[in-house]
């Protein structure tokens, strides 16, 4: 890592990005929305949660040479990556990012010109296509000088990774999470341990730092408050009405997954939390008319996201819970000081997508009894197989044992290719005729 | 029709308008749900002209004028473009409640349209439980059918009766319709015999139905309507496949506009 380089990015952090902030958020003032009838008043914190994620990404481009790069999945421990101080992309939460600002296509057709499959998910084709166009809208991603990624949440993201890795050749990591078809084993979990044990050599390697154990469960301990947080924010759509709708913890996501392990992440999340309790105790909701509760299965569609939420507030529906969410509530509170890669193997391994569909039938049983929900909606995307694999199933299930009204959609979360606005919406009313609103 | 009823100052009339991608209907019925007349027309490029022709022919068949339909319900997928409907509802509702008022033992409803297909589950009161549709491809509706009765030059009427006639069953491999298209042009040069062909064919739609029919389950009676209903050919396999008959209305392309005028009739109740 250069000392001019280093200079630069914190620079850059000090005064650079805090400049850049300021210049944006006076832009904004000059315009304000009008606020909608049947939506509840915005989100105070909002702003700030897009301060934090334009500072994130700004910053990116001026971290290489600076820090170690690294490209994450979604679902790996990044809480290890934070001891060697890694500045870590998501390309998952960049692909979200392409697909709200709805450049999915353009740039999924520059890793298809190359021959990879329109039937490829979307999130890898819009990352390939990134790196052999460099097209973005944020501006500019550093490339990594490692690549990391755990098949806890599919098999694509190997393949994925690996291309890159070649394109590239750069090193890549692998954490490889035996899929739990009943309960996790004892086995299991020590073939993840030693998989951490090796990688920690192959990481000082990379990133010229020294592993410290100190450090580790510190970040460990922050993660896991981060998690349980979130876990709080979204159970406060316990309440009638709801202070907040699953339209916004999509977006609200997004800290807990890119900057997950930094206390950032934490001090957002209990921001947004104080902010929530107050909507509690005052009874705002996020839809000024809350008549019936729905949970939403499956990823978002990003570039619906805003079309969606007043759709369904128009009506009086609110989100309330949904199994994508929860993912980073659900297990990332097992991750234990005491025990830091123990808990870090089975935090990582129980998530819902490595887990059989049993599971998620009872998980969604749950968080339909627990979030008093009337409607299910069932997105069946294009590109994620794994989430969308026994989908009818469950909805079959879920209908006979709780006698829930629910309804399947078919879209794509970036690449509206595979989407048909008139279809979608025969389907939806005829959901909210079902539901009689 | 009955244009011959007595039109007295106390009659309430509603429409039902069903806007397809291909066919326009309009349904109009009377306060006792009596159907007084109804059109069908091609929906064409421009959807406001199809649905005031077929309502104007609609209505001068029932001998009214527009000001005298007290409620308007305009269903399809053009159904958004239409100004002046009271209320829009989705066909899934329409069909549902239609076959439940011709044949009330009705639990499921297939339909078979131009574009799509759905296959629609509802309970005793006609109300909608559950459904399912293919809408992003051509297999498996009256699309694909047209699209093979004219690669053999026959009309639609013919293609399902010389299915009926058909000594064996050739199995068409290709689910797309631009790629069974060209099988069936390379069967008719190997001299194969055309019914079997056609047989092939129908049995192709009536697979891909019968696949929808079983994510929603077979219950009670079954009702088929869309214009592919008028179709032995397809209503026959389909027979065969579910063991028992199934109710097909005379004129099964109206039951979405027929559908969304008994709709119109309760929702003017309920205001009132
Ligand atoms: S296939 Fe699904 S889990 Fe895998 S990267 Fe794509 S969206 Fe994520």
């Amino acid at each position: 890592m250069s000392f001019a380089q280093k200079a630069r990015y914190n620079f850059m952090k000090d005064l650079g990005a805090p400049a850049l902030m300021w210049l944006r958020q006076s832009q904004r003032k000059k315009r304000p929305r009008k606020p909608n009838p049947y939506l509840g008043p915005p989100l105070k914190c909002a702003g700030r949660l897009r301060e934090i994620m334009t500072r994130h990404y700004y910053l990116s481009r001026f971290s290489k040479g600076a820090k170690p790069v690294a490209w994450v999945t979604s679902g790996a421990p990044v809480e290890l990556l934070r001891v060697f101080d890694f500045y870590t992309i998501y390309p998952e939460n960049h692909g979200a990012l392409c697909g709200a600002q709805k450049k999915g296509p353009e740039i999924c057709s520059e890793a298809e010109k190359k021959g990879y499959h329109p039937d490829l998910c979307s999130y890898a084709r819009i990352d390939l296509g990134h790196a052999f166009s460099g097209k973005t809208p944020a501006g500019r991603l550093p490339r990594p000088d490692l690549l990391f990624c755990a098949n806890n949440i599919c098999q694509t993201v190997l393949y994925w990774y690996k291309e890159l890795s070649y394109y590239w050749n750069i090193p890549l990591i692998i954490f490889d999470t035996p899929y739990n078809f009943q309960d996790i084993r004892e086995k299991d979990i020590e073939y993840m341990v030693c998989q951490f044990e090796e990688m920690i050599p192959e990481l000082e390697r990379i990133s010229g730092c020294k592993y410290s154990h100190d450090r580790f469960m510190k970040i460990i301990g922050i993660a896991r408050e981060s998690a349980s947080t979130w876990g709080r924010v979204l159970a406060t759509m316990k309440h009638r009405p709801a202070p907040i709708s699953i339209f916004d913890a999509f977006v609200h996501l997004a800290p807990i997954v890119s900057l997950r392990g930094l206390p950032i992440a934490l001090d957002y999340y209990r921001i947004l939390l104080d902010e929530l309790e107050e909507r509690v105790a005052k009874g705002i909701g996020a839809v000024t008319n809350e008549s019936k509760r729905l949970m939403w299965d499956n990823i978002a569609v990003w570039f619906k996201l805003r079309d969606w939420s007043l759709l369904f507030a128009e009506r009086g529906l609110n989100f309330v819970a949904a199994t994508y969410t929860n993912a980073w509530a659900e297990t990332i509170h097992y991750l234990d000081e005491m025990s830091p890669f123990e808990s870090m193997a089975r935090a990582y391994s129980l998530v819902v997508l490595n887990n059989s569909l049993n599971y998620r039938l009872k998980l969604m049983e749950q968080m339909i009894r627990d979030y008093q929900v009337d409607g299910l909606v069932i997105l069946s995307l294009r590109s994620c197989k794994p989430y969308s694999v026994g989908q009818y199933d469950l909805r079959r299930l879920l209908g006979e044992r709780l006698g829930i009204k629910s309804v399947v959609i078919e879209s794509d979360m970036t690449d509206f290719r595979a989407y048909s606005e008139e279809q979608t919406r025969t389907r939806l009313e005829a959901f909210f005729e079902a539901l009689e609103v | 029709m009955r244009l011959w009823r007595f039109k007295g100052l106390s009659m309430t009339y509603f429409a039902g308008i069903d806007i397809g991608s291909l066919t326009t209907e309009v349904v109009i019925l009377d306060s006792n749900a009596d159907m007084l007349s109804y059109s069908i027309n091609l929906t064409g490029a421009d959807c406001n002209e199809a649905v005031d022709q077929a309502l104007g022919q609609a209505l001068s068949r029932a001998g009214l004028s527009r000001d005298q339909l007290s409620f308007i319900v305009a269903t399809g997928y053009g159904r958004v473009t239409i100004p002046f409907s009271d209320k829009k509802i989705t066909e899934i509702s329409c069909h549902g409640t239609s076959a439940h008022h011709l044949f009330p033992d009705t639990e499921t409803v297939i339909d078979i349209g131009g574009q799509d297909s759905k296959v629609i589950r509802i309970d005793k009161e006609g109300k909608v439980l559950d459904f399912t549709m293919n809408d992003k491809c051509a297999a498996g509706t009256g699309r694909f059918l047209e699209v093979m009765a004219g690669a053999f030059r026959v009309s639609l009427e013919d293609f399902g009766q010389l299915s009926l006639k058909a000594e064996r069953e050739i199995p068409i491999s290709s689910v797309c319709t631009v790629f069974a298209e060209s099988e069936v042009i390379s069967l008719i040069a190997q001299n194969q015999a055309r019914e079997d062909i056609i047989r092939g064919l129908h049995s192709s739609v009536v697979n891909r139905i019968w696949n929808m029919v079983q994510t929603v389950g077979v219950h009670g009676a079954v009702t088929m309507s869309g214009g592919v209903a008028k179709n032995r050919g397809v209503v026959v396999l389909m027979e065969e496949k579910l063991g028992k008959p199934i109710h097909i209305h005379t004129e099964p392309q109206i039951m979405g506009a027929l559908g969304a005028a008994l709709l119109a009739k309760r929702h003017f109740l309920q205001e009132k």
